[in-house]
């Protein structure tokens, strides 16, 4: 039998529609990856296999009684360990939560459960999704299968990497500034952030709330279209949740056709900063949509430039505020609770010893950005630049239907590079954080490697609130065309890993 | 050096000093579940068995908004003749203490659903108007129990207990504008205005009002001024007064406090203080300074609360009758002067006589019984009316055995007596007292012989045409039957005896 972690998702449930394979079968040959590569990998934090066979067998149990089963009933997928699984032990990548285990599921978990889709494990993610290379995780960097010594992007760098590795076809990621996108497009795989309150975030353990999106990640457009599909929709217990029929995602990763579609090249999205091979790969897929039929002009966003810095201060002070429940009062870590000690002293020790560095450091920048005499100042003018960049989008989809950039300046750099500059890091997002201030549907999607380094590029593509479709449709496009020159999906092309055991 | 006293008199402190107040209500709303969950909002369930991940603020959890307690508030707005928002957000109120599981408050802050308001109260007849800042919506903390001190408070305490159970239920924070009445005026003006809420509340039917369970609370700013002067003093923030007795006795305790302090040449601090229903004081809390900072951003898991001009119009339709007008109304129904109806507010009277006067008793009796008897009482005993055990129904059956004839007043009052001492029912009292008139004529024909025997000047003077004269053989009687006759009664046979 062919090796089924090289599967898509689709084809997986086609292989199991038609009975030539069970979930068992499939979900069991994910978790003999897992067991063979994530030794070097380290794209798990917690791998639960009984449970995961457990609802294999559940599904298999289903199809042979004959129930109507979802599309993706039996595939197996990698959870991003900042939704909540119950039972399960959930991190978030910090030491304080180290042991928790949630007594209920997000809703994101309920929908996957409910279409039968199979839960591996937990995946790595920089501490509290605060970084872009999963080196701030208290539980040690995860490494791009493309290249071991690299960082597979970040936050959502153990889902992206999973999926890179074979590990599972699928995954799901969240996106604050570009948690899903960047890991994507480090990992020469496909990471959508959906329109702000398109997904669920009930379980979701807060970062910044008014920027935090779960979406899927996949290998194809197609896959992360239908796991699109199992997890959006509107969720009563998420009051900022869109109350809107599920824009047509599979539908138009299905159809692919950019013909006469309108697409803006956002002309403060390249230039001084990016690397020459991820622009070279970023224009040629530009051409290669023009040829398509697709009429692309230049777009200026003027106020982009300022969204880091607005990013900068609304996520730290959002963050400084989410994270106050950390307080070893009622779960995960409890550090100096020696009888002696005060209910304060203790909330004190175990925040200190229960977080790391990075966490500290946006922690004690949002707590500032909102302290009295200041939050005019910071916050106040950072919801204005939000607004700001809000009305470029709107301005600029008055001219095209949807916005293109590269995903990230620069492809995969190596593991510690960055790590001590968060200046460097930070400006990794500069392409993905837009989208999140203004809360509209984007994606990144392979289209190349880079010259310089042979390491995957991200395309990213931006598209209006409820509008993901249409990331969906030049993606599709974009997909087939390249697939057509490389005689398949950009990750054909990526090296074999070692199997370590 | 002499030691300053610690308070001065009352009317020492207000010679010298205008009190100036600010009132900050919390109101637990009676809705059937919490403010951002589904929780149950029952009190007294055993410790923390009313909570989920939403109230307890597990990692993830998300708030959505109880829709009945934003119409509860903005009830309670179009009540104290408040605004209503065409828009307005929840924000965050972030500081740490271990019985709130968020570490922030999901309260309102620059942009609370009812502003701009008024309300009026009325003490010793005259109509105070007190203006009213703002009404926001908020959630309650858990309850903590702090144990092994002496004292029940945290200091001195070896560990302590919280129950989430209270977290997340929903409060309405009715905060007044600063409120400058005559100094002698100040706290009994609180007071009624506290009184006036909880009335009002009820009315509503959004709180159940229960002061013994914590549902409304008060916390009063006080701060002096010397007198004629414009310039505001120090404040201080008594917390948790939480009887209308309390308010008044709090108040006034801080007006004697700082006119010690500031009288001595010292200065109030600025601080939260707390009070101390048995020993009648306040003692110093936590300082609190202007610098205390919240961090108060826009709370981005929930979105803008915008109600519609339609249904804020809807509601007012609902509301009922405003207490000004509703007393207006009842002081013409009843027939009381002006004078009359002041002593029925000022004795708390109000809802009593309402609900006697519902169970047929005249207003006149009803009004006479509770401002009379149970008022003066209440007031002798230091105790609220409402607490005195002794409601409209058993008012009512002592006044049914008045009209009867199976009393007369003086008798009701004893049974009233034995009522305030827990000695049963209007019945087993007269029982167990003896105290049912003598209806038997020939025993108060008895009695009246033995009058006109023992004097006869008087008889001599109703004989040489002064009729009035018999007043006193009538007492005489009333006297010698130990007051169970009926005085009517008596004077009937009294005259078919002398013959006028």
């Amino acid at each position: 039998m062919t090796d089924l972690t090289r599967k898509t998702a689709a084809e997986l449930a086609e292989l199991m529609t038609s009975g030539q394979a069970s979930s068992v079968e499939v979900t069991q040959a994910h978790l003999d990856r897992i067991a063979a590569v994530d030794g070097d990998v380290h794209a798990f934090l917690h791998v639960d296999a009984e449970g995961a066979l457990a609802q294999a067998k559940a599904v298999d149990t289903k199809r042979a009684a004959g129930e109507q089963l979802a599309p993706l009933a039996g595939v197996p997928l990698a959870l991003k360990d900042v939704l909540t699984q119950e039972g399960v032990p959930t991190t978030a990548g910090s030491k304080i939560l180290e042991g928790w285990k949630p007594p209920y599921d997000s809703t994101v978990v309920k929908r996957l459960k409910a279409a039968g889709i199979v839960i591996l494990g937990k995946t790595n993610m920089d501490e509290f999704a605060m970084g872009s290379s999963t080196e701030n995780s208290a539980y040690g960097t995860t490494h791009n299968p493309w290249d071991l010594s690299r960082i597979p992007g970040g936050s959502g760098g153990g889902s992206s990497a999973a999926i890179s590795a074979y590990e599972a076809p699928l995954a799901i990621g969240t996106d604050t500034g570009g948690s899903i996108r960047q890991p994507g497009a480090f990992t020469g795989t496909v990471g959508v952030k959906p329109t702000y309150g398109g997904t669920s975030r009930y379980g979701l353990i807060a970062l910044a709330s008014s920027l935090d999106t779960p979406g899927p990640c996949a290998r194809t457009t197609l896959d992360a279209a239908l796991l699109h599909e199992a997890i959006a929709g509107y969720d009563p217990m998420d009051s900022t949740s869109i109350n809107q029929p599920v824009p047509a995602v599979v539908e138009a990763a299905r159809d692919g056709d950019v013909a006469g579609l309108r697409i803006g090249v956002v002309k403060e999205l390249g230039g001084e900063g990016y690397q020459p091979g991820v622009e070279a790969r970023f224009h040629e897929a530009v051409e290669l949509l023009t040829k398509l039929g697709a009429e692309v002009v230049e777009v200026s966003c003027p106020h982009f430039e300022y969204a880091l810095p607005a990013y900068y201060l609304i996520l730290p002070s959002e963050a400084s505020s989410n994270l106050a429940r950390f307080d070893a009062m009622r779960y995960g870590l409890r550090v100096g609770d020696n009888g002696e000690n005060s209910a304060e002293k203790v909330t004190s020790l175990t925040r200190e010893a229960g977080f790391g560095a990075e966490v500290k450091r946006r922690i004690i920048l949002g707590t500032h950005a909102l302290s009295s005499g200041y939050y005019d100042a910071y916050y106040g003018q950072a919801q204005k630049v939000r607004t700001l960049i809000a009305r470029d989008f709107a301005k600029a989809y008055e001219q095209v239907d949807v916005l293109v950039s590269p995903a990230t300046p620069t492809t995969a750099f190596a593991i510690g590079d960055r790590i001590d500059d968060p200046i460097a890091m930070y400006k990794n997002d500069l392409c993905t954080i837009p989208s999140n201030l203004a809360g509209n549907a984007a994606a990144s999607f392979p289209c190349g490697l880079a010259d310089e380094d042979g390491l995957p590029v991200g395309f990213h593509v931006m598209a209006p609130v409820m509008r993901d479709d249409l990331c969906y449709q030049v993606g599709a496009a974009l997909e087939s065309a390249l697939a057509e020159q490389w005689g398949g999906v950009l990750m054909t092309k990526a090296p074999e890993l070692g199997v370590t055991r | 050096m002499t030691v300053a006293a610690d308070v001065l008199e009352i009317d020492d402190a207000l010679a010298q000093y205008d009190p100036v107040m600010g009132l900050e209500v919390h109101v637990e709303l009676n809705t059937k579940s919490k403010m951002f969950c589904g929780c149950p909002t029952e009190f007294g369930a055993p410790p923390n068995t009313q909570t989920c991940p939403v109230c307890l603020g597990l990692p993830g959890a998300l708030p959505v908004v109880n829709a009945r307690g934003v119409e509860s508030a903005i009830k309670i707005g179009l009540a104290l003749n408040c605004e209503i928002a065409e828009w307005c957000r929840f924000a965050r109120k972030n500081y740490f203490y271990p019985d709130m599981p968020k570490n922030f408050q999901t309260s309102q802050y620059d942009e609370p659903i009812a502003f701009n308001g008024w309300t009026e109260v009325v003490v010793d007849g005259e109509t105070y108007r007190i203006e009213i800042e703002r009404a926001h919506m908020e959630e309650d903390t858990g309850k903590s129990t702090h144990v092994g001190g002496a004292t029940g408070r945290i200091h001195g305490a070896s560990h302590s207990l919280v129950d989430y159970n209270r977290a997340g239920i929903p409060l309405i924070e009715i905060v007044t504008k600063t409120i400058e009445v005559p100094g002698e005026k100040a706290a009994a003006v609180a007071r009624a205005y506290v009184s006036m809420l909880r009335d009002l509340l009820l009315a509503l039917g959004v709180s159940d009002v229960r002061m013994d369970q914590g549902s409304l609370r008060c916390d009063a700013n006080v701060s002096l001024k010397p007198r004629g002067s414009s310039t505001l003093g120090t404040r201080t923030e008594t917390k948790n007064v939480n009887s209308f007795r309390s308010v008044e006795r709090a108040i006034t305790y801080e007006i004697t406090r700082q006119a010690a302090v500031l009288s001595s040449g010292g200065k109030v601090v600025q601080e939260t203080r707390h009070w101390h229903e048995d020993t009648g004081v306040t003692t110093s809390g936590r300082e609190k300074s202007d610098a205390d900072d919240y961090r108060y951003f826009p709370e981005p898991d929930l979105v803008p609360v915008a109600p519609s001009r339609e249904w804020v119009e809807e509601l007012r339709a609902t509301l009922p009758e405003a207490p000004s007008v509703r007393r207006a109304r009842l002081q013409e129904d009843w027939g009381f002067t002006d004078l009359e109806m002041r002593d029925v507010i000022n004795g708390n009277a109000l809802e009593p006589i309402v609900a006697t006067v519902e169970l047929g008793v005249t207003p006149a009796a009803a009004k006479k019984w509770w401002l009379g008897e149970l008022a003066r009482s209440a007031n002798e005993s230091g105790q609220e009316l409402d607490a005195l055990g002794v409601g409209p129904e058993q008012v009512a059956e002592v006044q049914k055995l008045v009209d009867e004839g199976t009393l007369n007043d003086k008798l009701a009052r004893q049974v009233f007596e034995g009522l305030l001492a827990g000695e049963g029912t209007p019945a087993e009292i007269i029982e167990k007292r003896g105290l049912a008139l003598v209806s038997d004529d020939s025993a108060l024909i008895e009695a009246i012989d033995r009058a006109i025997a023992a004097n006869p000047d008087v008889v001599e003077k109703v004989n040489s045409g002064k009729p009035a004269a018999a007043g006193a053989l009538i007492g005489a009687v009333m006297k010698d039957m130990r007051g169970q006759a009926d005085a009517a009664k008596v004077r009937q046979l009294l005259n078919e005896k002398l013959g006028i």
